[in-house]
């Protein structure tokens, strides 16, 4: 069989860029070989730090000749298409047929050797790779991720002609950068390759370097009766630092273990990329990590491991100094102080301002999840300030963990570091959830407080594009009010979240709306305690402040409240507008479809039938644990014989209420019971009388499976209804009673979903 | 491809295989070993400065299209990092060996295993890696991309191919090697302690050089520097740049190696504020910006007149 094998070697290739580079190369040959006509068994991309490898069989050695067919103008068109067509496909005139008075041109394309497709397709390959980042090297304008410096280009057992940015193809390579000969060798195909480079100290296979890396590391560590914590993240990335792995099991001085485990992990994973090693008779951290190194080192380590423990002993020496320092009295107080000069974002303003609306939200939730109100105030007021700390300065992930132990240290309630500690949470599907009630409410608040914060300055999620975590953080909220049994509205939330936008008001700063009957700002002294008119005024304030779009504005006015209400339309202020949040009617529109649409994401990932969840969906409702009720509900009933009867019956109501609505319009209202009716109308009307106030207070309760099936039971009336009348009866007193009849019984069919989006 | 033409056998190479080089002798080595390659051997700049690329054999030579080769130590100050002379790895003044290389020779990562090699690193003994760190210096608008570089975990030499500096892109890439002496020192020389370092073979240690040093200016540095002045002297300098730029004199064109000198002063005078917390969070921004903007003028201008050379 035929096979390709395509190495392109350079110098060491980012850790995290590899895997990608692998996947982009598979991708865009692909691709292109397609795109050619040109067919594979297989085709598959390596990496290791020095070298991108393509290796394919089953190509054919050359592609069939072709006749392609290209249409042109028709006869009758002007003679000027005729020449631009003639041009386009570089024929005359006398080498076209014409076909049911069209131009048409038969283009010969002879058989054509996949060894001269192979070239420029490569040469397309690298030039349009997509390297997160890319550079030049020396005096060349040629792109790679680092310097290239050589490239094979096996097809079939020949090297094909090819050259780029100084690099001419061979069929020769390099092994590993210190172990081995050193000199290049030559390669015949794929198997030699593998071969020379395994003789060479070269693993070329990403996940067989990484699995070397687990076994051997589990091996070192078993054998000092400790075990390996594993973090595949790390695992991925090590194997991308090296081309010939050996894992050594290095000592930490028993002295850092004083630290949290969390700090040591870190410092261990993002510094010094080492596994943290756990002692096997206690289950702690124990005072031994696991440096996976490049070499086969002739004193079989010793140096290495010496080298990474001082170095390590160097960073937890720091970590020490700032665990120290953090945990100075009035850390928390001093940390606030400086969350009001960082900068949440551009448009939003301040960490600390970021804070003050976490707060207005949590303390909105706290009743509702029975948290004390005082206490979850106090909680979300703490739970930023450890971003302030030194140590979360310098490892960023480490942000609440830290909180949490830094409000262990100052002796604050539980209930209060664990909300500072948990409020992140969950940081994606498979993490767990917060569990107190103070700590849910600030993790709600958190979240609420991100998504309104970015919709307000229109920084919503598009595409593949989400750069703040939106959607993680609306699922989030999503799932705490689920397996938390919240019931919260979301509106309300938002309207507190408007509210809190006084707090933007300081000095030199006010916060300005324009309504449509009035327009007025509010400054550093809005708060001061007023009169009759002051309260009045800040009543209309704060309900302009859910009217128009809220302006932050640089004011040199002492003042408090401010309104005009003599709307002015050519002298707003709001060009210079400091910050700038839309609407609170438009925000709140798009946040609700917002999270619609994540819950019925959540749902359809979770295997509920799709037509159930639009059914559930059309019903207006923005209770999201009633939304999902009255979709599980009608999952469970369309699994039974209830659910054929709601069909059934739904259909044969809707498909008349239809086909009459076309005639005119549908009259409203309740059904009477006419004195002469045949039985099967007067049985209907009496079921329909019964159960119209018992399905009500069934949707009620929210007992919607109850409510599902009362209605079912309503399909032997209802075939007997339509089977024994004619509808459209010729007395129209008749024809309207009955259409009211099937009218409301729709209606009452709608209760818990619009059954007409079921199939 | 294998040219091995980095084999400098000199006297001090062979000594470093049996003991381990002094804080001197490994600067030596090193300039032995560039000199070797063709390296200009300089002399550290005499303006303060918080990292050797802000010498203008690097930032300016590394524009325009002239070839350029060249070697320094060169002191590197860091107020913020002052520590009384207390702390065995953190210096407020420490010293940095800078190479540039222009444009970057193709074998140059062998070139620089070759140094390690002369100094006494054995590459079959020590796991060196190359780590992805793409280096930034937002004062000087300068970028590039390559590697910190790691033995045995510690971070040893700071290896970037330059792509931009003065926020213009360079029209010839530059090869930039910055080694940590202090570090690398420790290293060789086993010791955790950076004031314990040999810094001859004549029993004189980096302490008794270094120490009171290090004291008296970590005093000054967070005590005893008149942030008033400081402030006056940062916008003198500041001013000046624009003034020395515009004004007229007898060659005729602008005098852009002086007013770049007044560039690196706002910049220590920045750093000396910051290490007295007189810069607040918000202010902070606007003076990197302010310093980064004259630096691009003088680069700007700089490397128009390379170009009319």
């Amino acid at each position: 069989m035929t096979q390709l094998l395509i190495e392109l070697f350079s110098e060491e290739i980012p850790a995290r860029m590899q895997l990608g580079a692998a996947r982009d190369l598979e991708r865009l040959f692909d691709a292109r070989l397609k795109a050619q006509g040109i067919a594979y068994k297989s085709l598959k991309a390596y990496v290791s730090p020095r070298r991108l490898t393509l290796h394919a069989e089953g190509l054919p050695l050359e592609q069939a000749a072709i006749t392609e067919e290209v249409k042109g103008p028709k006869e009758s068109a002007p003679p000027q298409a005729l020449e631009g067509f003639l041009r386009k496909v570089g024929l005359t005139r006398e080498q076209l047929v014409i076909e049911n008075g069209v131009f048409i041109a038969r283009i010969e394309k002879p058989a054509k050797k996949t060894a001269d497709a192979l070239p420029d397709i490569l040469k397309d390959v690298i030039l349009s790779f997509p390297w997160p980042k890319s550079m030049r090297s020396g005096t060349s304008t040629f792109r790679w991720v680092r310097p290239l410096k050589r490239i094979i280009f096996l097809f079939d057992g020949q090297v094909l002609p090819f050259e780029i940015g100084g690099v001419t193809a061979s069929n020769i390579t390099e092994g590993h950068r210190f172990l081995g000969t050193g000199e290049p060798f030559e390669v015949t195909d794929f198997a030699s390759y593998k071969k020379g480079l395994k003789d060479n100290f070269v693993v070329l296979d990403h996940l067989e370097r990484q699995s070397i890396i687990l076994d051997k590391a589990h091996e070192v560590t078993a054998a000092a009766g400790c075990s390996l914590i594993e973090d595949h993240g790390l695992l991925e990335e090590v194997a991308g630092l090296n081309e010939w792995p050996v894992p050594l099991l290095g000592d930490m001085d028993e002295k850092f273990l004083s630290l949290p485990p969390e700090v040591i992990r870190t410092s261990m994973r993002t510094h010094q990329k080492y596994f943290a090693v756990r002692d096997l008779t206690n289950g702690k951290m124990a005072a031994k990590f696991v440096v996976v190194s490049n070499l086969k080192a002739s004193d079989k380590g010793a140096e290495i491991k010496r080298g990474n423990a001082k170095v390590l002993s160097a960073r937890l020496s720091d970590a020490v100094f700032f665990w120290s320092e953090d945990n100075r009295a009035g850390n928390f107080d001093a940390w606030n102080e400086k969350l009001k000069g960082v900068t949440f974002h551009a448009k939003l303003g301040t960490m600390a301002q970021r804070v003050e609306r976490i707060i207005a939200l949590a303390q909105k939730i706290a009743p509702v999840v029975r948290a004390d109100v005082s206490m979850t105030a106090d909680a979300a007021r703490l739970a930023k300030a450890d971003l302030a700390s030194q140590m979360v300065g310098e490892f960023p992930e480490l942000q609440g963990i830290m909180g949490g132990y830094y409000a262990e240290a100052a002796k604050l309630p539980r209930d209060i570091a664990d909300a500072v500690r948990d409020h992140y949470k969950p940081q994606g599907p498979s993490d767990s959830l917060p569990e107190g009630a103070v700590s849910v409410a600030v993790a709600l608040a958190d979240k609420i407080d991100t998504l309104t914060a970015f919709f307000a300055i229109d920084e919503k999620p598009t595409g593949s594009k989400d750069p703040y975590a939106l959607r993680r953080a609306a699922l989030g909220v999503l799932r705490i009010l689920r397996e938390h049994n919240v019931r919260l509205s979301l509106n309300d939330l938002l309207e507190t979240w408007y509210y809190s936008l006084l707090n933007y008001a300081g000095p030199k700063r006010a916060v300005y709306v324009d309504t449509d009957n009035w327009r007025g700002s509010a400054g550093p002294r809005w708060n001061h305690n007023g009169s009759t008119t002051y309260d009045n005024y800040l009543r209309d304030f704060r309900q302009g402040l859910l009217e128009s779009a809220v302006y932050v504005l640089e004011t040199d006015r002492d003042h408090d409240l401010d309104i005009t209400f003599e709307h002015v339309e050519n002298q707003t202020p709001v060009e210079n507008a400091l910050l700038t949040f839309r609407d609170y009617k438009t925000v709140s529109a798009e946040f609700n479809a917002f999270f619609a649409d994540r819950l019925k994401v959540m749902l359809k990932d979770e295997g509920v039938r799709f037509d159930a969840i639009e059914a559930g969906f059309a019903v207006a409702d923005t209770d999201i644990l009633r939304t999902v009720s009255r979709i599980r509900a009608l999952e469970t009933a369309l699994a039974s014989a209830d659910g054929d009867n709601l069909q059934a019956g739904f259909t044969r109501i809707n498909n008349i209420l239809n086909a009459e609505a076309k005639k005119g319009q549908l009259p409203e209202g309740q059904p009477a019971s006419l004195a002469d009716a045949p039985t099967v109308e007067a049985e209907l009307i009496r079921l329909f009388t019964v159960t119209q106030p018992a399905v009500q207070k069934l949707v009620a309760e929210e007992n919607y499976a109850a409510a599902l099936t009362a209605l079912a039971s309503l399909r032997p009336a209802i075939d007997a209804f339509l089977d024994g009348v004619l509808v459209n009866a010729e007395d129209a007193a008749i024809r309207d009673n009955r259409l009211k009849l099937l009218g409301s019984l729709r209606k009452l069919f709608g209760s818990v979903g619009d059954l007409s989006k079921l199939v | 491809m294998f040219a091995h033409n980095y084999n400098c056998v000199c006297i001090l190479m062979a000594k470093a295989t049996s003991t381990p080089l002094s804080f001197q002798d490994l600067i030596l080595t090193l300039h032995h070993y560039w000199s070797q390659q063709g390296c200009v051997i300089l002399q550290p700049y005499d303006v303060e400065v918080g990292a050797g690329t802000l010498h203008p054999a690097t930032v300016l030579r590394a524009l325009g299209k002239k070839p350029w080769k060249a070697a320094y130590v060169q002191p590197s100050r860091r107020p913020v990092d002052g520590r009384y002379g207390e702390n065995p790895n953190r210096l407020q003044h420490y010293y940095q060996y800078q190479v540039i290389l222009k444009p970057n020779p193709e074998n140059l990562q062998q070139l620089y295993l070759g140094s390690l090699e002369a100094i006494g690193l054995d590459t079959k003994v020590h796991d060196i890696r190359f780590v992805e760190d793409d280096w930034e210096n937002p004062t000087v608008g300068a970028w590039g991309l390559g590697w910190e570089v790691w033995c045995d975990g510690m971070e040893v030499t700071q290896f970037t191919y330059f792509q931009g500096v003065g926020g213009i892109e360079v029209d010839v890439v530059s090869g930039e090697l910055t080694y940590g002496l202090e570090r690398l020192a420790m290293y060789l020389q086993n010791v955790d302690n950076v004031y314990d370092l040999k810094f001859n073979n004549d029993g004189v240690t980096y302490g008794e050089v270094f120490r009171e040093q290090e004291r008296q200016f970590s005093a000054f540095n967070f005590e005893a520097s008149d942030v008033e002045t400081l402030k006056r002297q940062f916008e003198d300098m500041e001013r000046n740049v624009t003034r020395i730029l515009n004004t007229e004199n007898s060659l005729g064109y602008k005098l852009v190696l002086p007013a770049y000198d007044h560039v690196l002063k706002a910049s220590h005078l920045f750093n000396l504020m910051d290490a007295r917390g007189a810069i607040a969070v918000a202010e902070r921004q606007s003076y990197i910006g302010r310093i980064r903007d004259l630096c691009k003028a003088c680069a700007l201008e700089w490397a128009a007149q390379e170009e009319a050379r």
